[in-house]
């Protein structure tokens, strides 16, 4: 299914107004970040149909789940959907095996085959429980197999990690890349992380006070340091990698992009991690430095320099066919000479990559 | 003692039917006050629960007004079925709803409220319409409710006297039921009757509540 999705929709809230208009591909992961009460999940309820919706369309796999001037308003369960909600909202009173199957039933297709949910969320030794004997990661990898097996046209994942502690999200993230390598169904996917949401996505929409920011692929909208929760400390990019040899002897795992090699300390298990490049932890220099403890060097041209704050400049340069954000001082932006299209090497301080995928 | 019998099993019949109509309307009344943002709720949570507070000659002496053969309803159950609804066992049943109402809506919407609608709106978001939500969802998670609502309501009609005292008099096999046989054995200084008839109630209610009890512990370990 590769029908895009259409939503747009107005709704009043008691502190703003949710307002939006987006166009999203029918495929992948949309992340939708932004900070808590920025209307997140009022637009996943929206979309859902759990809220009254005054003004609006929604249109999703060709179908019309919502066209207020047409007066069409599917109820929910009339929506191809599945919803996975902050918290589990497991059916106590039925087994997990239960709890599974009452999605299957209610399915609109027989797309996906239960052992294989089963499988992917590794709930063979759980289906006999319970559904309130379950750890809180437990009972999440249990909703999320439960939204899987409705066989929806749309899956939203309204922030999947929240509820949990920092060993218990690391226990759940390998689950949630699989789902990611694995789905064919477009996911919504909400968080206030831009760490989690930059694992994840493929495509990003940034909402603040119920208005969209940016809307775009994820590389592409993580640049626009002009939006304020992209910029500040967290302003950085995503490099797509693919895992090269081990360097046994320092415990080092090189990382191949389209600008050249990545030295992590992390033993990486997935053969296509995704890196995280904070533009704090990049560094320019005129000429390839050579004393000098940082492993990772590599040649850029500048792109593009913005103004950041009264001391610092954001500069955007591409290695490769990849783009990354370094920030420096005025000065020395003066002191270098840098400007657009200057040839330098970038020296990045920390790499942040997510040992997540588990062999299983 | 047959006489005995004769009220017990009228009380047990009306006991029963009040008890099926009861479940039937206080389930959505219930589920409405638990959920409802409506103005009306606070007023509406008032009426059910009136009977509860006001004494039941004066829901006998009201009812006695609505069911008569001159108010409107009485009137249009007189043209319809040819008999007046006051003295009559369906004059009774509408009675033993309406002072046993709050026992059925009180324990089911106690059940519903704590659920909140985030079961249901999974539910819902899984593919169930409202009912199918509410019949697979909502009913299995509140079962001590209405296993409450059902006992209470059973043992609330079978212990009412003023009320249908003065809608349905003494009429055997049609109106008298046990509370009013024992009333009736009294007045005529028939202890002996009064005795048994007694006795066996108070087993029954005792039996009743303790097995009610004892399920809820059960369901609560």
């Amino acid at each position: 299914m590769s029908l895009p999705l259409r939503i747009r929709l107005t709704l009043p809230r008691d502190s703003f107004r949710l307002h939006v208009d987006l166009e999203l591909a029918g495929q992948g992961i949309t992340g939708l970040f932004g900070e808590s009460g920025s209307g997140k999940t009022s637009l996943l309820r929206c979309i859902a149909g759990l809220e009254k919706v005054g003004d609006g369309h929604i249109e999703v796999g060709g179908e019309t789940w919502l066209d207020t001037d047409a007066g069409i308003d599917r109820s929910p369960h009339e929506r191809s959907l599945a919803y996975v909600f902050q918290e589990p909202r497991l059916f106590p009173h039925l087994s997990v095996e239960r709890n599974l199957h009452f999605a299957a039933k209610r399915a609109d297709s027989s797309g996906v085959s239960f052992d294989h949910v089963v499988e992917l969320l590794s709930l063979k030794r759980l289906l006999q429980r319970n559904a309130t004997q379950l750890s809180g990661g437990e009972a999440k990898r249990v909703a999320i197999a439960r939204a899987l097996l409705r066989s929806p046209s749309l899956l939203l994942m309204d922030e999947p990690l929240s509820s949990l502690d920092a060993g218990k999200q690391r226990e759940l993230l390998p689950y949630l890349d699989r789902l990611q390598a694995d789905l064919t169904v477009p996911v919504i996917y909400v968080s206030h992380s831009i760490d989690e949401i930059t694992q994840l996505s493929d495509q990003l929409v940034v909402l603040a006070s119920g208005e969209v920011q940016a809307v775009g692929p994820l590389q592409d909208v993580l640049l626009r340091t002009d939006i304020e929760l992209l910029g500040g400390a967290e302003a950085g990019v995503i490099l797509e990698t693919e895992r090269k040899d081990y360097d046994d002897q320092h415990r080092l795992t090189r990382l191949q992009f389209s600008g050249g090699d990545l030295w992590v300390s992390a033993d990486v298990v997935s053969a296509r991690p995704r890196v995280r490049i904070r533009a704090n932890d990049v560094s320019l220099c005129k000429t390839r430095p050579v004393h000098t403890s940082i492993l990772n060097i590599v040649p850029v041209v500048v792109e593009e320099i913005t103004a950041d704050g009264d001391a610092s400049v954001l500069v955007e340069v591409r290695a490769g066919s990849d783009h990354m954000l370094a920030r420096i001082t005025r000065r020395s932006l003066r002191e270098l000479g840098v400007a657009v299209g200057s040839q330098l090497f970038a020296q990045i301080k920390s790499v942040a990559v997510r040992n997540s995928a588990v062999s299983l | 003692m047959s006489d005995g019998w004769q009220a017990l099993l009228l009380t047990a019949q009306l006991a029963a039917i009040t008890t099926a109509i009861l479940m039937i309307i206080a389930t959505p009344l219930a589920w409405w006050l638990a959920n409802t943002r409506s103005p009306f709720r606070s007023p509406i949570q008032a009426i059910v629960a009136l009977p509860i507070v006001l004494p039941p000659t004066v829901i006998g002496f009201y009812l006695l007004i609505l069911l008569g053969p001159t108010s409107t309803l009485g009137g249009w159950w007189v043209q319809l079925t040819g008999s007046t609804l006051t003295f009559s066992f369906s004059g009774l049943v509408i009675a033993s709803c309406i002072y046993s109402l709050p026992f059925a809506v009180q324990p089911l919407q106690n059940a519903f409220e704590p659920l909140g609608l985030a079961e249901v709106e999974a539910a819902r978001t899984l593919g169930a319409s409202k009912l199918d939500a509410f019949f697979s969802v909502v009913v299995p998670m509140s079962k001590p409710g209405f296993i409450n609502a059902a006992v209470l309501s059973f043992a609330h009609t079978i212990g009412e006297f003023g009320v249908v005292l003065m809608v349905g008099g003494n009429i055997p096999g049609e109106t008298r039921l046990i509370s009013i046989a024992i009333y009736d054995s009294v007045e005529s200084l028939d202890y002996s009757t009064a005795h048994t008839m007694s006795a066996v109630l108070l087993v029954l209610a005792f039996v009743t509540l303790f097995g009610m009890y004892l399920f809820n512990r059960r369901k609560a370990t």
